[in-house]
């Protein structure tokens, strides 16, 4: 990695305590909770890094704990760098800070780990669901949430999957 | 017989009321534009001029649902959308068909989810079913032929 991501990487982790996370060249730095706004404001304010790319969200039930890790990818447009952020949360209701007050765009991303994995952000102005309707149940990406797919409609379940089908049989 | 010989060639035609009025159904059938997703561009396509769906009525595509025939369900239907595609349809004035385009509009496709409506029919009557992953334009072209054959044989007693 070169040496402005390498500095970059350096002050953020005597500032932070944090873990590094490299995955063929490309650096994570794996942070707490609680510490996640300070980290984005001084990236953004300090370092130029004036993107976030993407803010996602990974379940790895059951192998690990804690279960949930959400993924940050900030981009600097003058400097040419990517730089991804890890933040591990507990699977019982999880919750942190949100970085809208940081980032703007990260609005609709945790309105969607909010609609599909079910954590919570302090601080967001609109957390609702924004994929599935709003009056749905559950949180569909998580690993324990079944499949919802329909039977193959053979000759033997034929009637009961054309229950489901008011219109189908004129 | 009758009138033709007396009046000439006044430029008179006889002909049955159910033949008439189906004949000015089928030749200017307006769709509604529900083009959805992968499939809308496959009905575009078919819009457009090298497969043109104006040689069979279909000159304009309206975008509000009062003023359309005809809906093709062009893509896949998510849970979401089916409240507001059954509003769509019941805005729609009689007489009204729909075709069900694609795959995914007509028995869910590839996608056999929590997400995707499985099969259009569970939302609104579809009369035709054009199979195709999207369909060709000469499948849908198909299609709609085979829609407005099934409207040339309606009889008077359906409508009343």
């Amino acid at each position: 990695m070169n040496e402005h991501l390498q500095s970059i990487v350096q002050a953020l982790q005597e500032r932070f305590e944090a873990d590094t996370y490299e995955f063929r060249d490309e650096v994570s730095l794996v942070l707490r909770p609680e510490q996640i706004t300070a980290a984005c404001q001084s990236l953004r304010d300090d370092h130029h890094f004036e993107l976030l790319v993407e803010e996602t969200a990974v379940d790895y039930w059951p192998e690990q704990t804690p279960r949930f890790h959400v993924v940050y990818r900030l981009r600097s447009l003058k400097h040419n760098l990517i730089l991804g952020l890890r933040v591990p949360l507990d699977g019982n209701s999880p919750s942190m800070p949100s970085i809208t007050s940081v980032y703007a765009n990260a609005n609709w991303f945790e309105r969607e780990l909010w609609d599909m994995f079910g954590i919570r952000f302090e601080g967001h102005p609109d957390l609702r669901r924004v994929l599935m309707p709003y009056d749905w149940v559950g949180h569909p990406l998580r690993k324990d949430y079944p499949l919802g797919y329909e039977e193959v409609q053979f000759s033997f379940n034929f009637d009961e999957i054309n229950v489901r089908k008011p219109y189908a049989q004129e | 017989m009758g009138v033709e010989q007396k009046l000439g060639n006044m430029g008179v035609v006889t002909t049955k009321l159910e033949e008439l009025v189906n004949w000015s159904r089928t030749n200017a059938m307006w769709p509604m534009l529900f083009g959805l997703a992968c499939c809308a561009i496959e009905m575009m396509a078919t819009q457009a001029s090298n497969y043109d769906l104006s040689r069979f009525g279909m000159e304009l595509m309206r975008a509000s649902p009062r003023q359309s025939d005809l809906m093709i369900v062009a893509g896949r239907v998510t849970r979401k959308m089916a409240p507001v595609l059954r509003r769509l349809y019941d805005q729609m004035p009689d007489p009204k068909w729909v075709i069900s385009m694609g795959d995914c509009a007509s028995c869910g496709g590839v996608f056999n989810n929590y997400a995707i409506v499985q099969g259009v029919d569970e939302v609104v009557p579809v009369d035709v079913y054009v199979a195709g992953c999207p369909p060709r334009p000469e499948a849908l072209i198909h299609g709609i032929v085979t829609l407005y054959e099934k409207v040339k044989g309606e009889r008077i007693k359906d409508w009343a």
